[in-house]
């Protein structure tokens, strides 16, 4: 029975529901779930994410300006044009879905450094277009975003809701909702790496020329992952928007494409566990660091520098494989 | 017979170096097609010029009667054509089995809304695909690897994967580059051995490979290169009493 669990290949979404599901019974505060759901958000960004950087082993450094995209088109959108929230939601991600197909098809030929560069210019671009076009954003100074609304029902942070008779707040039913956005967003993350697609994308992390000899067309599989996971973060800007009702372009900005990113590299590339423990533990850390603000980007820097000296496949398959060792040794002694 | 693989005024340059200067060759459906030469004579870069990972300076390659000159390799996969190569190319990042399903890429019709919701034919063809590619990794004697990780895999082994995976596409033709580097006697043997058998269903092969036991036991016709030109082409027989090969050979 236990065997048969740790064989399936779902095992670890079972584990992070019942942690995402149980962490509410023991928390009150609403600061606490207004970090929490913030969490959620953020993970869900880099599970996507992790499909480009940790499975197809592409990089980009641009892509908080496909999160700020999402979360900009769908404030504008609802506010200045009174859409209904899932659809600019669901428009957004088509939009940014097409402008990474666009920009990605050129850059993805390239490799390395050349990349890291092109991407980082393309996140630099929507970060720049987001803060000029004042008019429509508020510039600098931010937006106010409306609350998500399905059919007139308004989903808010300040809203009061029953479910099965009980009676939840809106910053609970926001956790509850990012929860479970969380939970589907790893379920097709790891459906997508479990496919012929997925072994292809692979494939062109572990040997490109052995991926383009077997007839993948590599260029379309980057280019094709490189959707997905700008996708992955335009619908999560959205609903992040919605979330915080406030958003500035600092969201859409290079800090944050590098926070994503050494989130992906600390936690562990190629685990969607490791990347939502990555998003975890570098969300929480600023709370932390709150006497040492100025130098947090600093600090993210040494952080993304000693990981990748130290432990180059990440913090949780690095722990999980020591675990392993141990386990495998104990037991080797016993037989 | 039909001709399989044409090649003619063949030329490579690499800045002022010519690789391949005015080769011209042909290879027959079903043959066994040796490339020998010494070292630097060109060998792997002409592998490289058929397989489309370099473009021909000058010249003519046409695959089953279609100009392949410019094609990118992944396009002449879809035309019947795989490889493995003398450094070899293994996905390290995944299990044995994964590397030989690898290989069926163009045989699944799988598209991203199947795979996203792991739709019942999306296993079906997956299932189908993992037995095809266990069979294949019994065939060139890798049963026993099945669930390695293909990184713990000793280099003997991940040579006899790399055949698995090419087969796996089901190529028309296949192209070893020195399938038997660094393999010992008794694996150079069970090499030739697969090679005959791969021979045998219908597939043509195109060898580059030093192990001149191998070469003259197994191939219907060689082509000899140095200094990228042609120096002899013909059977084990010619070829071995051509005294230019001799000479370039043994130097006398």
């Amino acid at each position: 029975m236990f065997d048969r669990f740790l064989e399936w290949r779902m095992n670890y979404v079972l584990v992070l529901a019942i942690i995402v599901f149980v962490i509410p019974l023991l928390m009150e505060n609403p600061f606490y779930f207004d970090l929490a759901t913030q969490i959620l958000i953020i993970a869900a960004t880099v599970v996507g994410l992790n499909l480009l950087v940790g499975y197809a082993g592409q990089i980009s450094l641009g892509h908080a300006g496909f999160y700020g995209m999402g979360a900009y088109f769908s404030a504008v959108a609802t506010s200045a044009y009174n859409w209904p929230p899932l659809l600019a939601l669901i428009v957004a991600a088509a939009v940014v879905g097409l402008v990474a197909w666009v920009v990605g098809r050129p850059i993805l030929k390239l490799k390395g450094h050349y990349l890291s560069m092109a991407t980082l210019a393309v996140g630099f671009i929507i970060a720049i277009i987001i803060n000029n076009e004042s008019q429509l954003t508020g510039g600098p100074d931010g937006m106010v975003v409306p609350p998500f609304s399905l059919f007139g029902w308004e989903l808010s942070t300040f809203g009061l809701y029953s479910l099965l008779g009980l009676e939840i707040p809106g910053h609970v039913a926001w956790y509850l909702v990012a929860g479970v956005l969380l939970l589907v967003a790893v379920i097709i993350a790891q459906n997508l790496i479990d496919s012929p697609l997925g072994r292809a994308l692979r494939s062109i992390h572990g040997s490109e020329i052995a991926a383009r000899t077997v007839g993948v067309d590599t260029a379309r599989y980057k280019s094709m992952v490189f959707v997905i996971s700008a996708v992955y973060a335009s619908i999560m800007g959205s609903v992040f928007a919605h979330f915080t009702g406030f958003i500035t372009p600092a969201i859409a900005g290079f800090d944050y494409s590098i926070v994503l990113i050494t989130m992906v590299v600390l936690g562990g590339m190629a685990s969607p566990m490791g990347v939502i423990l990555g998003a975890v533990v570098l969300k929480l850390l600023p709370q932390f660091l709150a006497g040492f603000q100025e130098y947090e980007t600093a600090i993210f820097g040494f952080i993304l520098m000693a990981t990748m000296i130290f432990m180059p496949k990440g913090f949780y398959p690095t722990a999980m494989n020591a675990i392993r060792n141990k386990l495998g040794k104990s037991s080797g002694g016993k037989a | 017979m039909t001709v399989m693989i044409d090649v003619k005024g063949l030329d490579k340059e690499f800045g002022g170096v010519h690789a391949i200067e005015g080769l011209e060759f042909s290879v027959e459906q079903g043959q066994i097609y040796s490339v020998i030469g010494p070292n630097g004579a060109g060998k792997t870069t002409l592998f490289n010029l058929i397989t489309g990972f370099y473009t021909p300076t000058r010249g003519e390659i046409t695959l089953n009667g279609e100009s392949v000159v410019g094609m990118d390799p992944n396009r002449l996969a879809e035309r019947g054509m795989c490889r493995t190569f003398q450094q070899m190319q293994i996905c390290m990042n995944m299990t044995a089995l994964e590397n030989v399903m690898l290989g069926r890429h163009l045989k699944i019709r799988s598209n991203l809304f199947t795979s996203m919701f792991r739709l019942p034919s999306l296993l079906r063809e997956e299932k189908a695909c993992r037995e095809r590619s266990k069979e294949l990794m019994a065939f060139v004697g890798c049963g026993e690897y099945i669930n390695t990780e293909a990184s713990a895999m000793s280099y003997g082994a991940l040579k006899r994967l790399e055949i698995a995976r090419a087969l796996a596409a089901d190529p028309k033709i296949l192209l070893l580059d020195e399938p038997a580097a660094g393999l010992n006697g008794t694996e150079t043997a069970e090499l030739e051995e697969l090679i005959r058998k791969v021979a045998e269903q219908g597939v043509t092969v195109m060898l580059v490979e030093h192990d001149m036991k191998l070469v003259m036991g197994i191939s219907d016709r060689l082509l000899v290169i140095n200094y990228g030109r042609k120096l002899a082409e013909g059977t084990p027989e010619e070829i071995r009493n051509n005294p230019d090969v001799i000479a370039a050979y043994l130097g006398g």
